[in-house]
């Protein structure tokens, strides 16, 4: 039997996640290094036309169920065991979001498989699988061997780009059937934010503000640069905690990926919960007065400094600049 | 009144609660009050403030606490001694009082502002209240071009134990301080050392704040620190640590001789001009900070520094010496400020730099850490940063020396 | 409600974090040991709940440094019982902590008739998988995770929890208890515990350990760390050197460049 690797496709509102195609080309990478075929393993309910955008896997296990048609952990572990009775792939790459959050450990405890958490990329050495994972909220990476198979691996967000898992090819579906129980667990409604406002996740320029900015009385000076720049502020977690900007401004795990052409962070730390949102951002600079701050480590450029001083100066050049040059 | 040093008296604080406050005969003179209102009068948040001390005092005589042991109005006090200076009847509001009142109302308390609770976390994981390692307390000290000795490194006798403080010790315009008072000990020729990352908080702002519970902690560590090493003297750049030990600590049993670096320092006076070659052709006005100033009675120590510095002109604010108004730092305030703007406060920082910009001068000097960040921010808030700019006593005295 | 919380004492990145000399794992000798966040926060919803619905909230621990300091906090907060689980056990993964924690859940009298188990999301160390879904497996209970608001009616013994999801949607189920939480934040920010309250309840009151006898199960976690660091510091942001001015100037002519400004 030819060796598998499997990818668990999540989709959410109507839509294919990014990261299911992020974990697609990693998928594609660890599969083509042992000659292995790559099953994207869609589970839902009607949900059967995303199958045409997984071309990157060589194959689509589909199974439909009213119970999959929202992520409840257990139900989609459960499938997942039906699924794994016949079957044997080397590895199997879950998403780390919200949305999916706990399939890859029950089904691992349920089975008695290994299972990796916080991984950023697999690699095939000497025929077995090692991931490396980002710990201790980015400070620490480790390279860690799974002992069993099939090994479970749960994917951290903007680990590959997302347009690297696309392809226009129509892969071949495979429909199989799953039996799940009634959980104890029923998702009986959403609950939308606040409506009006910005759309962080549709700005060019996004002027991000971390704990850094030290008070809600200081976010004027945010305000002003995001005008000069005509985008819009958005905040990590702990902003949004206390209440300085509404949740719909956040970035990170949870809350909204952004993209934009600058992502300007400042006085962010840079745990992999924020960059998560904002990794994949064109351009990236970081201000922090730590000069060993993770986010260094995504930016593109960075300033070691304090946001209270940085910030007015850019505002300061830009002025400057605008009464020189064409760039208004 | 004016001028007077004013002591705690001859009790222990630490035997006096809220509960057995009116059967000890000092916490009887808490009784004398003829409620005459210059407490109220002279706070600085007195228009915002619920409770002043007169009214308190009237409502323990008539039994009535309760209502002001379930306000959240005391979190307003920032501990300035005013009231405590201005009592015609010499009660230790500030230093009793107060505190004893604020204790039951932290205890009860349901939620702490944010910054406020950060800030008692961080003081009690990490002896700072602004979370950075313990093990980086003294890294500052690797900016100097000559060595510091630290007791833990090298415990043998020393002349002065130099307590830097928190704020001095981790925050950069506190390591700008720090750095001058190295180099004043350091030409002066004293027998210093420092504890380095033995060193935790004084913990004098958690005990004006009502967490006692806090302070205790943090006495009984530093207790047992001072204890391990052989010195004559505490000189420190902290004026609410020098409060501390000065007062509080020296009632747990503590009784080496403490001074403030100024106070330390004006009695160098002979010895440092010699060395104050540099003219400073500045304006300056002295900010009287509430601990040295109305709570210790150093008004002319800083003044007479000022005065030694060539080229340097000295401006007095309107209300200066006793009738200083605070920066708004102490008794918590410091981690304060959101919950103030929230409250629609004005924040004192931003009131009292108006009166020093209104004087003409330069340049704010001032002896309290807290006071440097403070102004620099209040001056930044209000537009004033070209106008002025904010320097420790101790800053100047390193400038004005060549070299 | 009859509430358990597990608590998990997490390294401190506060301070710097050091490889050991074996190359594959954390120098603990500097390290200092903290409360993981979102554990701190399940017990605050614990306790939020007790307020509101009545009950009772047990706190629970693996034996860890500076674990005493959380039960006692916990117990100083309002939580009823503190339990320390004492023995062999030092280091152990999430998958053998929950593990362990399983096992005595099930056989110690006093966690009879619990109603719910809360604990974190999600700590700085899971590599292993995730507390609260690994307690739901072992003692068979439904699992819900990233929950941000919990109530529950002690009629039905139906639970309604509010699930955070990314763009700041929600997600309202219901939950048959006994159930599995994971608590990603409290309805109110975790309450502040004077230290005065903390050391009187550590005079009056006992953290009681529960030993577990038996040697950790070999191989549990499956997984075999070869090699830990600390990724390149800065090396990828090109650090523009100066004061604020001169940065900011020289940020302005790089977005100029780019064509952003």
């Amino acid at each position: 039997m030819a060796a598998e690797f499997w990818v668990v496709v999540e989709h959410w509102k109507d839509q294919v996640s990014p990261i299911s195609y992020e974990a697609l080309s990693l998928g594609r990478d660890v599969a083509d290094q042992f000659g292995a075929s790559l099953h994207a393993i869609l589970l839902g309910h009607n949900a059967r036309e995303f199958a045409s955008t997984l071309g990157r896997a060589d194959c689509v296990i589909y199974a439909d169920h009213p119970l999959l048609s929202e992520v409840v952990a257990e139900t989609y572990a459960e499938a997942l065991v039906q699924l794994l009775k016949d079957r044997k792939p080397r590895g199997i790459i879950f998403p780390l979001t919200n949305v999916s959050l706990g399939a890859a450990t029950l089904l691992g405890a349920r089975l008695r498989l290994p299972v990796v958490n916080f991984c950023t990329d697999i690699q095939v050495v000497e025929g077995k699988l090692l991931a490396r994972c980002t710990l201790y909220g980015g400070k620490i990476e480790s390279r860690v061997a799974a002992e069993g198979e099939p090994a479970i691996f749960g994917l951290w967000p903007a680990a590959r780009p997302a347009e690297k898992g696309l392809s226009e090819r129509l892969p071949p579906v495979e429909e199989v059937t799953v039996s799940l129980p009634e959980p104890a667990i029923h998702l009986k409604k959403y609950i939308e934010p606040d409506a009006g406002g910005v759309d962080i996740t549709k700005q060019e320029v996004l002027v991000a503000v971390g704990r850094g900015i030290q008070s809600q009385d200081n976010l004027h000076l945010a305000e002003k640069l995001a005008k000069q720049f005509g985008g819009a502020v958005c905040a990590s977690r702990p902003v949004i905690d206390q209440g300085w900007l509404p949740l719909s401004r956040q970035v990170g795990k949870s809350g909204a990926t952004v993209k934009p052409k600058l992502y300007l962070a400042l006085g962010i730390s840079g745990a992999p919960e924020h960059t998560e949102g904002m990794k994949a951002a064109a351009l990236i600079v970081a201000v922090n007065t730590d000069s060993g701050a993770p986010i260094f480590n995504v930016a593109h450029y960075g300033i070691v400094g304090d946001v209270l001083e940085v910030l007015p100066a850019l505002s300061k050049a830009i002025e400057s600049r605008k009464g020189v040059g064409s760039h208004a | 009144m004016g001028g007077e040093t004013l002591t705690v008296g001859d009790f222990s604080t630490s035997e006096i609660t809220l509960a057995n406050l009116l059967q000890s005969p000092q916490g009887r003179d808490i009784l004398t009050c003829i409620q005459c209102g210059l407490c109220a009068g002279t706070c600085p948040y007195g228009e915002v403030m619920a409770y002043p001390p007169r009214r308190i005092i009237a409502m323990l005589r008539a039994g009535m606490l309760e209502s002001v042991l379930k306000s959240e109005s005391l979190l307003a006090c920032v501990a300035c001694y005013s009231c405590m200076a201005k009592c015609p009847r010499n009660i230790q509001l500030t230093e009793v009082l107060l505190p004893l009142v604020k204790e039951q109302i932290f205890l009860n308390l349901t939620e702490l502002p944010a910054e406020l609770h950060k800030a008692l976390d961080n003081t009690i994981r990490y002896g700072n209240p602004m979370a950075e390692s313990p093990r980086k307390r003294s890294a500052w000290t690797r900016t100097l071009d000559f060595p510091i000795r630290v007791l833990s490194e090298d415990p043998r006798p020393v002349d002065v134990l130099w307590f830097v403080e928190c704020q001095n010790s981790y925050h950069p315009r506190g390591q700008d301080v720090s750095r001058a008072t190295a180099r004043l000990f350091h030409v002066l020729g004293i027998d210093f050392a420092i504890l380095g990352n033995e060193e935790k908080c004084a913990g004098e702002c958690a005990r004006l704040l009502g967490e006692t519970g806090l302070f205790e902690t943090l006495l009984d560590y530093n207790i047992a620190v001072f204890g391990k090493y052989h010195f004559n003297r505490i000189v420190t750049s902290g004026a609410h640590a020098y409060d501390a030990f000065k007062h509080q600590y020296a009632e747990a049993g503590f009784r080496h001789p403490v001074a403030h670096t100024t106070s330390y320092f004006a009695e160098c006076l002979e010895q440092l001009k010699p060395n104050l070659k540099r003219a400073l052709p500045y304006a300056v006005t002295y900010h009287d900070s509430c601990c040295l100033g109305r709570h210790n009675g150093f008004y002319e120590q800083p003044r007479e520094l000022l005065k030694l510095i060539p080229g340097l002109k000295l401006l007095e604010m309107p209300h200066n010496r006793i009738n200083a108004t605070c920066c708004g730092g102490g008794g918590g305030g410091m981690w304060l400020d959101t919950y103030y703007k929230a409250k629609g406060y004005e924040r004192l920082s931003e009131r009292r730099v108006k009166e020093a910009v209104a004087t003409g001068a330069d340049v704010l000097a001032v002896s309290c850490p807290y006071e440097i960040s403070r102004f620099e921010d209040a001056l930044k808030v209000m537009g004033y940063e070209k106008k002025m700019m904010v320097r420790d006593v101790t800053e100047l005295l390193s400038e004005a020396m060549e070299g | 409600m009859n509430i358990l919380v597990v608590l998990r004492m997490v390294p401190d990145v506060v301070e710097e974090l050091e490889i050991a000399p074996d190359g594959k794992s954390l120098n603990l000798e500097f390290a200092r040991m903290v409360l993981s966040e979102s554990d701190d926060h399940a017990l605050e919803q614990a306790l939020l709940i007790k307020e509101r619905e009545g009950g009772t909230v047990t706190a629970l621990s693996l034996e860890a440094p500076e674990v005493d300091d959380a039960l006692f906090a916990a117990l100083a907060k309002g939580a009823d019982r503190a339990l320390k689980i004492t023995g062999p056990i030092e280091g152990v993964t999430t998958r053998e902590a929950a593990h362990i924690i399983a096992d005595v859940i099930s056989s110690e009298p006093g966690l009879k008739g619990l109603d719910m188990i809360l604990t974190g999301t999600q700590a700085i160390n899971d590599l292993d998988g995730l507390m609260a879904p690994l307690l739901a497996q072992e003692l068979g209970l439904p699992f819900l995770g990233i929950v941000t608001g919990l109530n529950s009616n002690p009629a039905t013994r139906v639970a309604v929890a509010t699930k955070e999801y990314p763009r700041g949607v929600r997600g309202e189920f219901e939950v048959t208890l006994p159930a599995s939480f994971g608590i990603q934040a409290a309805e109110k920010p975790p309450r502040y515990v004077p230290v005065a309250k903390v050391r009187s309840v550590m005079k009056s009151k006992k953290i009681d350990c529960v030993p577990f006898a038996e040697a950790v199960e070999p191989g549990l976690s499956q997984l075999q760390v070869l090699e830990m660091s600390k990724p390149q510091a800065s090396g990828h942001a090109e650090i523009l050197q100066g004061t604020a001015e001169q940065t900011a100037n020289a940020l302005c002519a790089i977005l100029a460049e780019r064509g952003v400004l």
